[in-house]
């Protein structure tokens, strides 16, 4: 049978099953078929806390959203045009972000009495008139699997094992992706295992065949390659373009890089990755808490290691006094906080911004630290350089703010050139920098730890080895220069101001802002910072789309602001200010440059949607123009 | 030269000297200010004139520590330190330790920063064998904070902050660190320079962590807390010396001995009541930690009457830091130019080009 081709410029699927199911391979395979065939894309995995939550109930459902186009886009996308659900408590957990209208692939096999009652149905969904909204197809994936793998000789529950498999082949017709990289894939991850290998393979592989012959999909779906920036792809996720960017850092400096750390759900993929670059001098040192991952990193930077350590928020608060010490001692250090839903142990697996305000002010005593954040998974490795190059040029810890959302979701990724990247010089102390005149009068050199370089404030960083440059630092005040303990108020005050001036000093380093105003009349400003940058940006366009006039600028750096966004700000009638928190960079823009900034805020662990946000901005846009036009006009408008 | 050709395994790869140094070269030029009679100082000058010894060049030789009066020891001595923060020395002199083999690093903490706030970091560091040599000072009370009761501090000790009594039971540092199987575990005590400054070279000579608890009295908050094994009239039956090969008496004329005790541990005889032969004699590189635990138990929990003194246990095991630079070094062996490699790395798994 001839099927009819229907073109689409974008899809939404989300692959919903079991936490066991694997999902998050299901998904990840259908992305790398996509990034393959061409189409710019985003991820978007959620999967409970629990590593199996009770088989069959709503606590363990796991999925795996992908947004691929024909064009570029900005986010996972708001709610599924598709939805594949491998049993009753995925279909219900999932149902609620589905519009009328969009389609439903449904595993039958598993809508069974029990099951149903796991998930909280009192009827079976599929018999009854709940689902007459959505095209929805009812399929036995589980029962065609096992069907399809029987020659395999495989146990009837490791040959339904393979119905994700199944249900990818399906989705991989439907959507005309290449199937090479997955068979490719397959027959590497279980190469050791024949059986298995096969039964997966031919899952796939039947998957696929069925949607070609079966009546029950007429049309099959084409969405063209979009047109990207020439260059190399791949695939990236966050929390692996991080772990590059901090080998990239450690290339760049010339630094043997240490990573202190403690296994920490968003953040443990740091670790697992860092810990296969050993032949770049990675040296990972899995600790016995989070305060001896970042005590022992520091350890390194006083050794003259690149020390690095990675967590998320619980762990920022036990590393607190750590970063002060690091501020304390001025060496460098890069902290990553793979943020997530909080306070306390909060929501481990989904994703928040709410640790800014702990970066900024977590501390005793005037602290000031860094603050860099990555915009979207691919851009986590650019952000970490520019850690690193903070951290090392400045003696200073630095905070790099991450997200769940970033960490695990991912994107086609540009593969920067390295000879692109920028030239971070460690400028280790080698001889003495200073005169002490006796009371004879004789002069003897030696080195005093607190002098500062004039352009950045930096001091020296001599490391042990260094002949004639022995000196002690710690946490105790330091005199101005010599570096020895100081008690005495008038040095404390100048010390404390100059750390806050070192800081407030990078600022010079940095580029201008890019504001996005296309149409240059827009009244109303957009700023954020972190993984809100694509709903941000998918919003605007919503809103341009629509004829109203808005800009948007998406900071990087925290601390400090870059020099022209006081400016900026002051150009905008309205900035409003989108943030998965109850508005904290909000309250350091109102308090730093006076700005009546309106929040957008929401914490629900999950992205913030770009049509909810669209509307907000639509609103505000709407009522800037409205007061500050002639009504004369509104009419004729 | 190296010290590879120095009895010293503990300080392979850490460069030695040209020079003959003194104890006034790792003096530094700041004022010592320890309260009159701290037993602090007695080490400080302990270590200052041993340290030359070692043979090796000032700037490879570290010093970290954490809070309280002792941890001010790195401002005295002419070397590289860091005064950290409290409890966190062991953690940053493993970051330290397993980056730089041409270092001699060591550990100065107390009986509070090591085996209170930062007991964590200390038994992992034990465990894991990083080549450091902690000293750890017991006073058996907090000084720094004007004298309240600390984890080795005996039961019903009344303080500030326990008027009615500690009901606290006490760490045995020694105890804890073989527990925590550390492979060099030692005690010795401030006033007595020679045994000390043995047992330091010991110490230093060993790969791994090393744990020596140095006895110290605090004049202002914990006088007299070690007076048995000080007091010239009472110390022949308060100090058990552990020596090398040799059987363990102590007591006025050797007076007394142990013995196995039928239970697995050792007791106090009367050398008269057996023959010589009985006598348990120490050997410290058992690798079986069995009889330093015993040994360990000698020491009293409450007020000090009686401990002993010297090396409990000292076997080889591979340390952290030379298996983690192992590791680094065969990944790397042969590996092309870093920029390169990463330019490989990061265009790794299945790519796509867009022309």
């Amino acid at each position: 049978m001839a099927k009819q081709v229907k073109q689409l410029d974008r899809v939404i699927i989300r692959f919903a099953g079991d936490s066991g199911d694997g999902m998050q391979l299901t998904g990840d395979r259908f992305t790398q078929e996509s990034a393959a065939f061409g189409n710019d894309l985003q991820t978007l995995p959620n999967f409970p806390a629990e590593i199996r939550a009770p088989q069959g109930t709503l606590p363990g459902v796991s999925s795996f959203q992908v947004h691929f186009a024909d064009h570029d886009i900005l986010t996972p996308g708001d709610s599924p045009d598709v939805l594949v659900a491998m049993n009753p408590a995925a279909l219900k957990a999932n149902l609620g972000d589905m519009k009328p209208g969009t389609t439903i692939i449904v595993d039958s096999h598993d809508f069974t009495g029990r099951n149903l009652t796991k998930a909280g149905y009192a009827e079976n969904p599929l018999e009854d008139d709940s689902l007459v909204d959505y095209a929805v197809n009812v399929l036995d994936l589980t029962g065609m699997t096992v069907e399809a793998v029987k020659e395999f000789g495989l146990s009837r529950k490791d040959a339904s094992r393979a119905k994700n498999m199944y249900a990818l082949g399906l989705l991989s017709w439907m959507y005309g992706r290449p199937t090479e990289t997955t068979v490719a894939f397959l027959e590497k991850r279980f190469a050791k295992v024949p059986a298995i290998r096969d039964a997966n393979v031919t899952a796939f592989k039947s998957g696929y065949f069925f949607g070609e012959t079966t009546e029950a999909f007429a049309v099959q779906y084409e969405i063209k390659p979009a047109p990207m920036q020439a260059g190399t792809y791949r695939n990236i996720t966050g929390n692996l373009a991080l772990a590059y960017g901090v080998v990239a850092g450690g290339v760049a400096s010339g630094l043997p890089v240490f990573l202190g750390t403690y296994p920490i759900t968003p953040a443990s993929d740091v670790l697992h990755e860092l810990s296969k670059h050993k032949r770049f001098g990675v040296t990972t040192f899995q600790a016995e808490d989070e305060i001896a991952g970042i005590g022992a990193a520091l350890g390194a930077s006083f050794a003259g290691s690149l020390g690095v350590t990675s967590t998320s928020g619980p762990g920022v608060a036990l590393k607190s006094e750590t970063i002060g010490l690091a501020v304390m001692t001025e060496l460098p250090l890069v902290v990553i906080d793979v943020q997530r839903g909080g306070p306390s142990t909060g929501l481990p697996t989904k994703t928040e911004q709410a640790d800014l305000l702990q970066a900024m002010f977590g501390r005793n005593g005037e602290s000031p630290v860094p603050i860099v954040a990555p915009q979207s998974p691919g851009d986590c490795f650019d952000a970490a350089v520019e850690a690193v190059r903070i951290a090392v040029t400045y003696r200073t810890p630095v905070m790099l703010l991450s997200d769940g959302m970033l960490a695990n979701g991912s994107e086609p990724w540009r593969i920067p050139e390295v000879g692109d990247l920028p030239v971070i010089d460690p400028a280790f102390a080698t001889e003495p920098n200073h005169e002490t005149t006796a009371k004879d009068g004789s002069t003897e050199a030696d080195f005093w730890p607190y002098l500062r370089d004039e352009e950045t404030l930096a001091r020296p960083w001599a490391i042990p080895g260094t002949a004639g440059l022995e000196h002690r630092i710690g946490g105790l005040e330091k005199g101005d220069g010599h570096g020895n303990i100081a008690y005495d108020p008038g040095n404390h005050d100048y010390m404390v101001r100059i750390r806050q001036a070192k800081v407030d000093r990078i600022a010079a380093s940095l580029p201008p802002l890019e504001v996005d105003d296309p149409s240059g009349r827009a009244k109303v400003l957009v700023l954020g910072w972190g993984s809100t940058y694509g709903p941000i940006g998918a919003a605007c366009r919503r809103v341009r789309k629509a004829g109203h006039d808005v800009a948007q600028v998406h900071l990087r750096h925290l601390n400090p602001f870059p020099q022209d966004l006081g400016e900026i700000l002051k150009g905008y009638d309205k900035v409003l200010v989108p943030e998965m928190n109850l508005g904290q960079l909000s309250m350091l823009v109102r308090a730093k440059y006076l700005v009546d900034a309106v929040g957008y805020n929401q914490v629900r662990g999950l992205p913030l949607k770009a049509a909810e946000l669209a509307e907000a901005i639509t609103d505000l846009v709407e009522t800037t123009s409205s007061s500050s036009v002639e009504p004369v006009e509104t009419k004729e408008n | 030269m190296t010290t590879a050709e120095l009895p010293f395994p503990g300080l392979q790869g850490v460069p030695t000297s040209e020079d003959k140094l003194t104890g006034k070269d790792f003096t530094s030029d700041q004022e010592v200010r320890w309260c009159p009679g701290c037993g602090d100082y007695a080490v400080l000058k302990a270590v200052q004139s041993f340290l030359p010894d070692l043979g090796l060049r000032r700037e490879n030789i570290v010093f970290v520590s954490g809070i309280g009066c002792s941890s001010r020891f790195p401002y005295y001595l002419d070397t590289y330190g860091m005064h950290s923060i409290h409890g966190r020395a062991p953690a940053i002199a493993s970051g330290i330790a397993t980056q730089r083999e041409d270092l001699s690093v060591w550990v100065v903490t107390g009986d509070g920063d090591a085996l209170s706030i930062g007991g964590n970091h200390l038994i992992h560091a034990m465990r894991r064998n990083v080549n450091m040599k902690i000293l750890l000072f017991n006073n058996r009370i907090y000084g720094l904070t004007k004298g309240q009761y600390s984890p080795t501090s005996e039961p019903g000790k009344v303080t500030k902050s326990t008027p009615s009594g500690s009901v606290d039971h006490p760490f045995n540092p020694v105890s804890l660190a073989l527990g925590a199987e550390a492979t060099f575990v030692a005690r010795t005590i401030d006033s007595d320079r020679k045994h000390l400054t043995s047992v330091l070279s010991a110490a230093a000579a060993h790969r791994g962590t090393a744990l020596v608890e140095i006895y110290q009295n605090c004049p202002i908050f914990n006088d007299g807390a070690f007076d048995a094994i000080k007091n010239p009239d009472t110390k022949a039956d308060a100090i058990i010396p552990l020596v090398q090969g040799e059987p363990i008496r102590f007591g006025v004329e050797g007076s007394k001995g142990l013995v196995r005790a039928r239970t697995g541990g050792v007791e106090v005889v009367s050398t008269a009541d057996v023959a010589d032969s009985e006598l348990l004699v120490h050997d410290a590189h058992l690798d079986d930690p069995t009889t330093a635990f015993a040994l360990s138990r000698l020491t009293d929990a409450g007020v000090l009457h009686q401990s002993p003194i010297g090396i409990f246990r000292q076997v080889e095991r591979a340390t952290y830091d030379d298996q983690a630079r192992s590791q680094i070094a065969t990944a790397s062996v042969g590996q092309d130019d870093p920029h390169a490699a990463l330019s490989s790395l990061i265009s790794g798994g299945d790519t796509w080009t867009v022309v």
